[in-house]
C-alpha cells in the first residue's frame, strides 16, 4: 500500500497536483473519510475520482499481447444531464377577453430551464413562435417576398390577416415605417389608428414595430401604449439610445401602466443587453421583458447573433438573472444578405428557392442557440420553422430502425 | 486512468502547464520561430501552432515530456484523417462543445454520394460537379469535399468497379457505403492505399469491417441506430480490436426522429468534453437520409435536406453525406460552415478610417461604408475583385451595418462630416463628389448642406459598384 501511494504522489507530482489534494489522496487510501478534515468542496471534487484502480497501479510490466475480442464487449451510457440553477422567465403575448383584451388567443413563450431542445434534460416548456412581418407602407421588397404578399401591400390590416389565415402567423408584427421622420414622419395618431385597426382584423397577439429613430418611436409607443391598452402588445424595440435621451422612462411607465410587454434591443453585445435590462427593471416587471440581441443575415455575421444567443442562453440558465428573458430574432434580416435576393450564376438558381431557404436557414441555426420568437416573411420558411419547431420538441419512443440511406434509388 | 480523470478540459489548462514541460532551452532556440518557450505555450494553448513545430521537444531527451504534452493538448474529440496528401480532410479534433468556448477546428467536409447502380455518365457528371464546384465568399474560396460511393446494388464486383471508376477521375477522398463486409472489401481493394473511410460496422458486422479496417489500415464509422449504449459498447470493442480511428453514427432521421438525433448528437458531444473516451470520436451525419421519401417532390426534399444539414452543421456534426448538388442547397451550408468555424474572438467591427485601394489619384471616386466587418469585408472584396482606383472612407458606426446604423442613426449627416474631415481626404482628391450607400439614400440632402460635398447615391449593394462606376464616373458637371 505505502508502495501505491508513493506511486501515486510522483505521478500526482508529475501532473501538478496542489499539496493539499496529495495530502488527500494519501489519507482517503488509508484510513476513513470521517477523520479527514476538509471542505465540501473538495470532498465533492475529488471523491468520484478515487475509485481503487486508481491506487492499484499496473506494475510497468512487458506489453500484454490484446486478444481480439470475440463477442461485443458492453459499455455503460447515461445521459450527460447537467444541473441547470437558472430559468428562462415566463412571457406573455396578448391578452383575452376575460384578460380585458381581445385576443382570441394568447401566447407564452420562454420558461426553458435547459439549453434550447436538450429534452434529454427538459421538455421543451413553450415552443417558440413565428410572427410575422407586416409594413404599414408600400416597402421595397424581395421578388420571391413579393409575389406572396403582392395583394395587401399598404394595407397592413389585410396583410394582418392574410399573415393569420394563409401563413399560420402565431403572432403579427406591424412595423409602423411610416412614422419615420426621414420618410413619411407619420404621426403617433395616425400609428395608432394603424394598430387598432390590425387589432380589429386579426386575433392573435400583436409587436408593434416602430420606425428606429428613439425620439419618434418613443412618442410613437406612448400613444400606441394607450389606445391597445390592456391587448398586452409587445413593443419593438426599446434601446440604449432612449436610456441616453432620457425617455426610456415615459416609455415604459405608458407599457406597464397598459400592460404591454417590451422588447429590448442592442447589438451583439451582452454587457449592453444587461446594462439595457437594468434600466428597464427600474420600471417594469421582469415578465414583460424580452430581448432582441440582433440577428445578422447568414454570410453576414450570422455567427456573431448565434454565439451571442448560445453564451446568453447559457449563462441565464448558469443563474445570471439579468439575461433570463426570452429572447426574439428579426429573421427578415436574412435578406440583407445578397444570395437571398441577387441574381447569379445558373448554378444558384433559382433564386425564389435561394431566398427562402436563406431565411429558413438563418432561423433553424438561431433556434438551436434558444430563440423563442420568430419575426419572419417568407411563407415557406415560416412553414419550415414551424415544422422543425414540432419535430425537435417532443422524443419519439418508436425507434427508428431503417437509418439505411445506402440502398436508396434516387 | 489517473491522468485521465484529473486531466484539465482544454477550456481549464493554461500556457503555464504546457510552458512547464517544454524544453525551456537559454537562450531561447527559436526553431518554432517563436520568442521563447512561452510564447510558444500560449499558442500551443490554443492550439495555433502544432507541438511538433518544437524542434528539441521531438529529440529522444524530452520523449516523456512529448509524451506527456500530446496526452495535455489531446481534444476531447479524436482528429481522425481521411484520404491521403494534399487532398487528405481531417475530421473532429474539437476542443469544446460550444463555438464561443474556443474556436472549432476542422470545418465540417462535405461528402456527396455516388450510387453503385447510377449509369456511368451519371457517376462521371456527379464526380465533374464536386470537384468543380466553388464559390467565392468574400475572397475565400468554398468547395466540397470528398464523395461518399455506396452500393445500392449490395453487389461486390458492380461496387469494386464503381469506386475504381470513381477512383480514376478524382484525388478527393472517398467513403465506401455499405453493412455487407463483402462489398466493401471489393471496393478496398481498387483503393486499398488512399485511406477511404469505411462505413460502416454494425451490431451484427463488427468483427468483419474491424478486420478490414486493421487489413486496410483505414478509418472505421461506427453505426448503431439511436442506441448510445450499443454505439459506445462497439467502440469500446473495436478499440479493443485494434481499429482506433472511428467515427460516430448513431443514425440521421428525419421528420419526427428529427428531436432523437439531434438529442443523440449532443449527448454524444457533451459526453466526449465531459471526458467520455468511448464517444470523444467525430459525428457523421446524414442528411442524404431525406431521399428515403420517394414519393416527395424532388424539390421539397432538396428544401429538407438543405435545412436538415444546417441542422447537423450546428449541433456537432463533424462529417456529412449529402445528395443534393444543386447550388441553392449547398451554398447556405457551406457559407454556415465557413461562418462557425470562424474565431469567435475576432472583433464584429474594423478599424474606422480612409482606406485605399489599387493606386487612386486625385480624380478618383471617394466612398463611404460603416465599419461593421462583415459590411466592410463585403465592399472590399467587391472593389478588389473589379480592380478598382478608389477611397473608401470607413465609418465608425459601432460595427453596425448600413441599414442599421442608419435606423439607428449611428450613420448620420454628422458622422459622415465628421469622417470626411478626420479622413484627410479633402487633400488627396480635387473634386467633392462622395459615394454612399443606396441604403443610405435618405441622408443625402443633410449630407450635402453639412459637408458641402456633393452625393452621388450608389448601389444598394456593393455588387453594383463596377456598374455604378461605369455609368456615372466621372460625374457630370451640373
Amino acid at each position: 500500500m505505502a508502495n501505491n501511494n508513493r506511486n501515486q504522489e510522483d505521478k500526482g507530482a508529475s501532473i501538478k497536483l496542489g499539496p493539499k489534494i496529495l495530502d488527500l489522496l494519501r489519507k482517503i487510501g488509508e484510513i476513513e473519510l470521517e477523520n479527514v478534515e476538509i471542505n465540501a468542496e473538495e470532498i465533492e471534487i475529488w471523491i468520484p475520482t478515487l475509485s481503487p484502480t486508481i491506487l492499484q497501479q499496473v506494475p510497468p510490466s512487458p506489453e500484454i499481447v490484446r486478444e481480439k475480442p470475440m463477442g461485443i464487449l458492453e459499455a455503460e451510457f447515461k445521459p450527460p444531464i447537467q444541473a441547470h440553477s437558472g430559468k428562462i422567465l415566463e412571457v406573455k403575448l396578448g391578452a383575452t377577453k376575460l384578460e380585458g383584451g381581445s385576443r382570441g388567443k394568447t401566447v407564452t413563450i420562454g420558461g426553458e430551464r435547459s439549453p434550447a431542445f436538450y429534452l434529454f434534460e427538459e421538455a421543451q416548456p413553450n415552443p417558440p413562435i413565428v410572427s410575422v412581418d407586416v409594413f404599414d407602407t408600400e416597402v421595397s421588397l424581395p421578388k420571391s417576398i413579393r409575389m406572396h404578399v403582392q395583394e395587401v401591400l399598404g394595407d397592413p390590416s389585410a396583410w394582418a390577416k392574410l399573415a393569420v389565415d394563409k401563413f399560420n402567423a402565431d403572432a403579427v408584427t406591424v412595423h409602423l415605417v411610416s412614422t419615420d421622420p426621414l420618410i413619411k414622419n407619420a404621426s403617433a395618431r395616425d400609428a395608432a389608428r394603424t394598430i387598432e385597426q390590425v387589432l380589429q382584423a386579426v386575433d392573435v397577439p400583436i409587436i408593434v414595430g416602430g420606425c428606429g429613430d428613439p425620439k419618434k418611436d418613443a412618442e410613437v409607443f406612448q400613444k400606441v401604449s394607450e389606445v391597445a391598452a390592456k391587448e398586452r402588445v409587445m413593443l419593438s424595440s426599446l434601446t440604449p439610445d432612449m436610456a441616453e435621451a432620457g425617455i426610456l422612462g415615459d416609455v415604459c411607465k405608458a407599457a406597464k401602466d397598459n400592460g404591454h410587454v417590451v422588447l429590448a434591443f442592442t447589438a451583439l453585445d451582452l454587457n449592453r443587453a444587461k446594462e439595457l435590462n437594468r434600466r428597464l427593471y427600474e420600471f417594469l416587471p421582469k415578465e414583460s421583458i424580452v430581448m432582441d440581441l440582433t440577428t445578422a443575415a447568414l454570410g453576414y455575421g450570422l455567427e456573431y447573433s448565434f454565439s451571442i444567443h448560445e453564451r446568453a442562453r447559457l449563462a441565464a440558465l448558469a443563474g445570471d438573472t439579468e439575461l433570463q428573458h426570452p429572447t426574439l430574432s428579426g429573421t427578415t434580416n436574412a435578406w440583407a444578405a445578397r444570395e437571398a435576393w441577387m441574381k447569379m450564376g445558373a448554378e444558384w438558381e433559382p433564386r425564389e428557392l435561394r431566398g427562402p431557404i436563406w431565411e429558413t436557414v438563418t432561423a433553424l441555426v438561431l433556434l438551436l442557440a434558444g430563440v423563442d420568437v420568430f419575426m419572419m416573411m417568407h411563407p415557406a420558411a415560416i412553414r419550415t420553422v414551424k415544422d422543425v419547431v414540432k419535430n425537435l420538441s417532443s422524443l419519439s419512443y418508436a425507434r427508428h430502425m431503417d437509418a439505411d440511406w445506402i440502398s436508396i434509388r434516387t | 486512468m489517473t491522468e485521465r480523470t484529473v486531466k484539465k478540459s482544454i477550456k481549464e489548462l493554461s500556457p503555464l502547464d504546457v510552458y512547464k514541460l517544454l524544453p525551456r532551452i537559454t537562450p531561447p532556440c527559436g526553431e518554432c520561430g517563436e520568442k521563447n518557450c512561452m510564447a510558444f505555450a500560449v499558442k500551443a494553448v490554443t492550439r495555433e501552432v502544432a507541438l511538433e513545430k518544437c524542434v528539441p521537444l521531438l529529440t529522444e531527451k524530452y520523449k516523456a515530456e512529448y509524451v506527456q504534452l500530446r496526452d495535455l493538448l489531446a481534444p476531447p474529440v479524436k482528429e481522425i484523417t481521411v484520404g491521403i496528401g494534399d487532398r487528405s480532410v481531417k475530421i473532429g479534433g474539437k476542443a469544446v462543445q460550444y463555438r464561443h468556448e474556443l474556436t472549432y477546428h476542422n470545418p465540417t467536409p462535405i461528402a456527396i454520394d455516388i450510387a453503385d447502380e447510377m449509369p456511368d455518365n451519371q457517376i462521371l457528371e456527379r464526380v465533374k460537379a464536386v470537384e468543380s464546384f466553388r464559390y467565392n465568399y468574400i475572397g475565400r474560396i468554398l468547395k466540397l469535399d470528398m464523395i461518399a460511393v455506396r452500393s445500392s446494388s449490395n453487389d461486390p464486383s458492380r461496387f469494386g468497379a464503381v469506386v475504381q471508376k470513381v477512383a480514376e477521375a478524382t484525388a478527393l477522398p472517398l467513403i465506401l457505403c455499405s453493412f455487407n463486409p463483402e462489398v466493401i472489401e471489393a471496393g478496398l481493394r481498387t483503393v486499398y492505399n488512399k485511406r477511404p473511410l469505411i462505413y460502416a460496422a454494425a451490431e451484427n458486422n463488427w468483427n468483419k469491417m474491424a478486420e478490414l479496417a486493421v487489413k486496410y489500415n483505414c478509418p472505421l464509422v461506427v453505426h448503431a441506430s439511436e442506441d448510445l449504449r450499443m454505439l459506445k459498447s462497439l467502440v469500446k470493442t473495436l478499440v479493443e480490436y485494434g481499429v482506433e480511428d472511428l467515427v460516430l453514427d448513431p443514425g440521421t432521421f428525419v421528420g419526427e426522429g428529427l428531436a432523437n438525433t439531434i438529442n443523440n448528437f449532443t449527448m454524444i458531444r457533451r459526453s466526449a468534453c465531459g471526458g467520455d473516451k468511448l464517444l470523444g470520436f467525430p459525428i457523421l451525419g446524414a442528411p442524404i437520409a431525406v431521399w428515403k421519401e420517394r414519393t416527395e417532390p424532388k424539390e421539397l426534399l432538396m428544401w429538407k435536406e438543405a435545412c436538415l444539414a444546417s441542422i447537423l452543421l450546428t449541433r456537432y456534426t463533424d462529417i456529412l453525406i449529402m445528395h443534393s448538388l444543386e447550388g441553392w442547397v449547398l451554398l447556405p451550408n457551406i457559407i454556415w460552415r465557413f461562418n462557425i468555424y470562424t474565431d469567435p474572438s475576432k472583433p464584429v467591427s474594423v478599424e474606422a478610417g480612409l482606406k485605399i485601394f489599387g493606386t487612386p489619384n486625385v480624380d478618383s471616386p471617394v466612398m463611404i461604408t460603416t465599419n461593421y466587418a462583415l459590411t466592410f469585408f463585403t465592399v472590399e472584396s467587391d472593389i478588389r475583385s473589379a480592380n478598382i482606383d478608389c477611397f473608401l472612407i470607413v465609418v465608425d458606426t459601432g460595427g453596425l451595418s448600413v441599414e442599421s446604423s442608419v435606423a439607428g442613426r449611428y450613420l448620420t449627416a454628422e458622422t459622415i462630416t465628421e469622417a470626411l474631415r478626420k479622413s484627410g481626404i479633402e487633400e488627396k482628391v480635387k473634386h467633392r463628389y462622395l459615394i454612399i450607400p443606396g441604403l443610405a439614400a435618405r441622408l443625402s440632402g443633410d449630407i450635402e448642406q453639412l459637408s458641402g460635398w456633393q452625393v452621388l447615391v450608389g448601389p444598394r449593394d456593393s455588387s453594383g459598384i463596377p456598374t455604378f462606376l461605369k455609368d456615372r464616373w466621372p460625374p457630370k458637371k451640373e
